[in-house]
């Protein structure tokens, strides 16, 4: 466990000593975790770990049962997830809240359109909407063909983009992402992991969920380890080679009993993929 | 989704946006299907019911008579639909409001209430509103399908505009609206013909085109049209962004209410009466105009033109039927027909606007 040397203050968002119950269940146990402007935390953990938990707390929908939540140095406390994002912590889920049939830029604007005129003739401005889609999606590093393309005709790096735009724009100081790269291809987590950069150059403190821990690294600050929820390790990226983030990620002892299961399981079949797969794991376990 | 066009605040064209002809543009929009179903339907009662005289000035304001009461009730239940929920109860409440109304004003003697104009307009209006907003209520509280709370509702309103008219006239029936007195304004106002090259057109028309202007601005042009489109598309990702969904699903409940008022309004106006049965199947109806008319059942997409359009439709197949003087059964068949065609068509439309 390392502590970090920066003062408290530059800390955008902070959890001390969080815990949630429900019932007898204990969800989370003593976490503590903080994100900085311009940083990405990078929240790993397998399922089951608590990592839900922990984004529903910090996007307000549940209330921790003991700790304190802190953000830009004050003690919060929120009541419904509109609190949250009114302080600037957007979360962005799996489902992305995006209106498949709606086209981009009624997508973007929906719950805050932009009006123009007064009186019975106040209207939805749609050309401020459409200019403002097509920019700011171009911040991000993506040229939109046409903003009046439905959403459902987006790829799914491309809708993860939108929803990431959307929330920059609508002032997210706290971008909270939950596994954004979790249903993606090769190529399209690519795309999105460059999304998360652009968020963090533009001064956003990013909160990665992923259990993920090679998505997890290329962009990440700061690591922060859920087990069984628990935080089970906490490190900046210099105290850590990626390696080790995989072993600490599903646990040393579990992947040399996975390489154990397989190799058994090859020597019982005869499979030479299964032999090769048990190697590679008691290479990671090892390392 | 008033431009399909690309914009043109960016200069250099984009090569991936391919240029789609005005053919290509029109077939990606919802209401292109109730529209080819109105030609066609045009077409063939102008070729089969030639010698009865379809194409003429009666004729057309026989259609656009019928046509503007369902086109209004039409347009409310498209909006209702594409924020995904269904009313089967608004023809109940034709009939009851209507019976709301002359019960009010009827003379004591009769078994009504005798009230002055103004007070029974307004009260019988709230009232209809009211169980608009009860439907919505209960749909939101209970969760349960609004299919189902307002086939309820259909049973429970025209039991209603049965029941209570005949424990206190003995009458399912009341007339005399006319003789009421300031009635004639509203008569001139709502229930009035104007005779313009040799048609008489009822002044619903202008109230029907009114409605669907109102509408269409609603939908497409304001804040609460996107948030209608986004509820429908997806309730719960719309409440995570803000909008107002409950409050919003009550209130589209108390315009369908409000359309079916005004519907009884006209019709008590341009007949001088009400009846417990009127408005019997037009909930019905109304959705089929809907569904023909592009919008989705499933909600978030559709369009109020395209109702309109599919109430036009609607009623230009009734007046047909009765036009050509073939058996009246008839007319069930030829609006069975254009219901399933015309939704696999905007089915088609619907798939080609998704993948262009």
């Amino acid at each position: 466990m390392t502590t970090s040397t920066a003062s408290a203050t530059d800390k955008l968002l902070e959890v001390r000593n969080v815990s949630k119950y429900f019932g007898s269940v204990v969800a989370l146990s003593d976490v503590s975790m903080f994100v900085r402007a311009g940083e990405v935390t990078c929240l790993l953990g397998d399922n089951g770990a608590g990592k839900s938990t922990l984004i529903k707390i910090l996007s307000g929908v549940h209330k921790p049962s003991s700790g304190t939540y802190l953000f830009e140095g004050q003690e919060v406390e929120f009541d419904s997830p509109r609190e949250a994002l009114e302080l600037g912590i957007a979360t962005v889920y799996q489902d992305l809240a995006m209106i498949p049939l709606m086209s981009i830029w009624r997508n973007f604007f929906l719950g805050s359109e932009p009006t123009k005129g007064w009186g019975p003739f106040r209207r939805f401005d749609s050309r401020f909407a459409k200019k403002v889609t097509r920019e700011e999606m171009k911040k991000m590093g993506i040229d939109i063909r046409d903003p009046d393309q439905p959403v459902g005709t987006l790829s799914g790096g491309e809708r993860q983009s939108v929803a990431i735009a959307r929330a920059v724009y609508f002032g997210a100081k706290v971008l909270i992402l939950d596994e954004p790269t979790a249903a993606l291809g090769v190529k399209q987590a690519g795309v999105v992991l460059k999304y998360i950069l652009q968020a963090k150059q533009r001064g956003i403190g990013v909160i990665f969920i992923t259990h993920n821990p090679h998505h997890a690294y290329p962009v990440g600050d700061h690591f922060v380890i859920l087990r069984r929820g628990k935080v089970f390790g906490d490190y900046t990226k210099d105290e850590i080679p990626l390696e080790q983030l995989v072993q600490m990620m599903a646990g040393g002892a579990d992947l040399e009993a996975l390489s154990h299961e397989l190799e058994a399981a090859s020597r019982a079949t005869g499979s030479k993929e299964m032999a090769e797969a048990a190697a590679e794991f008691q290479k990671e376990s090892s390392a | 989704m008033a431009t399909v066009a690309p914009p043109t605040e960016s200069p250099p064209a984009d090569e991936r946006i391919r240029e789609v002809g005005l053919l290509g543009r029109i077939m990606v929009r919802p209401e292109i299907g109730a529209i080819l179903a109105l030609i066609l339907v045009w077409i063939f009662f102008a070729i089969v019911a030639y010698d009865n005289n379809f194409i003429s000035m009666q004729t057309t304001a026989a259609i656009l008579n019928r046509a503007a009461p369902l086109g209004i009730l039409a347009v409310a239940v498209a909006m209702l639909m594409i924020a995904g929920e269904f009313d089967l109860s608004v023809g109940s409440l034709i009939g009851f409001g209507g019976m709301a109304i002359m019960l009010f004003v009827s003379s004591s003697s009769t078994g009504g209430l005798a009230w002055p104009l103004g007070p029974a307009i307004v009260v019988a209006l709230l009232i209809t509103v009211a169980a608009g907003f009860l439907n919505g209520l209960l749909v939101q509280t209970t969760k349960l399908p609004s299919f189902i709370i307002t086939l309820g509702a259909l049973f429970v309103f025209r039991g209603l505009a049965t029941a209570i008219p005949r424990t206190m006239t003995n009458r399912t029936q009341l007339g005399g609206f006319g003789d009421i007195p300031g009635a004639d304004i509203l008569i001139s106002i709502f229930g009035s013909k104007i005779e313009f090259l040799g048609g008489r057109f009822d002044t619903g028309i202008l109230w029907w085109i009114a409605v669907t202007a109102a509408a269409v601005w609603v939908l497409n042009r304001t804040r609460v049209g996107n948030w209608i489109f986004g509820i429908g598309g997806d309730a719960i990702a719309s409440r995570n962004v803000g909008v107002p969904v409950a409050g919003l699903k009550i209130s589209l409940f108390m315009f369908t209410a409000l359309a079916a008022f005004f519907v009884a309004l006209l019709q008590v106006a341009s007949t001088g009466t009400a009846d417990s049965l009127r408005g019997e199947l037009t909930e019905f109806y109304a959705i089929i105009a809907s569904v023909v008319g592009g919008v989705l059942l499933t909600g978030g997409y559709g369009s109020v033109i395209g109702a309109a359009v599919g109430a036009l439709t609607f009623a230009m197949v009734q007046q047909g039927v009765i036009v050509t003087g073939v058996d009246g059964d008839w007319f069930k068949v030829f609006v069975g027909v254009i219901l399933v065609l015309a939704v696999i068509f905007n089915n088609y439309v619907r798939q080609r606007a998704q993948r262009r």
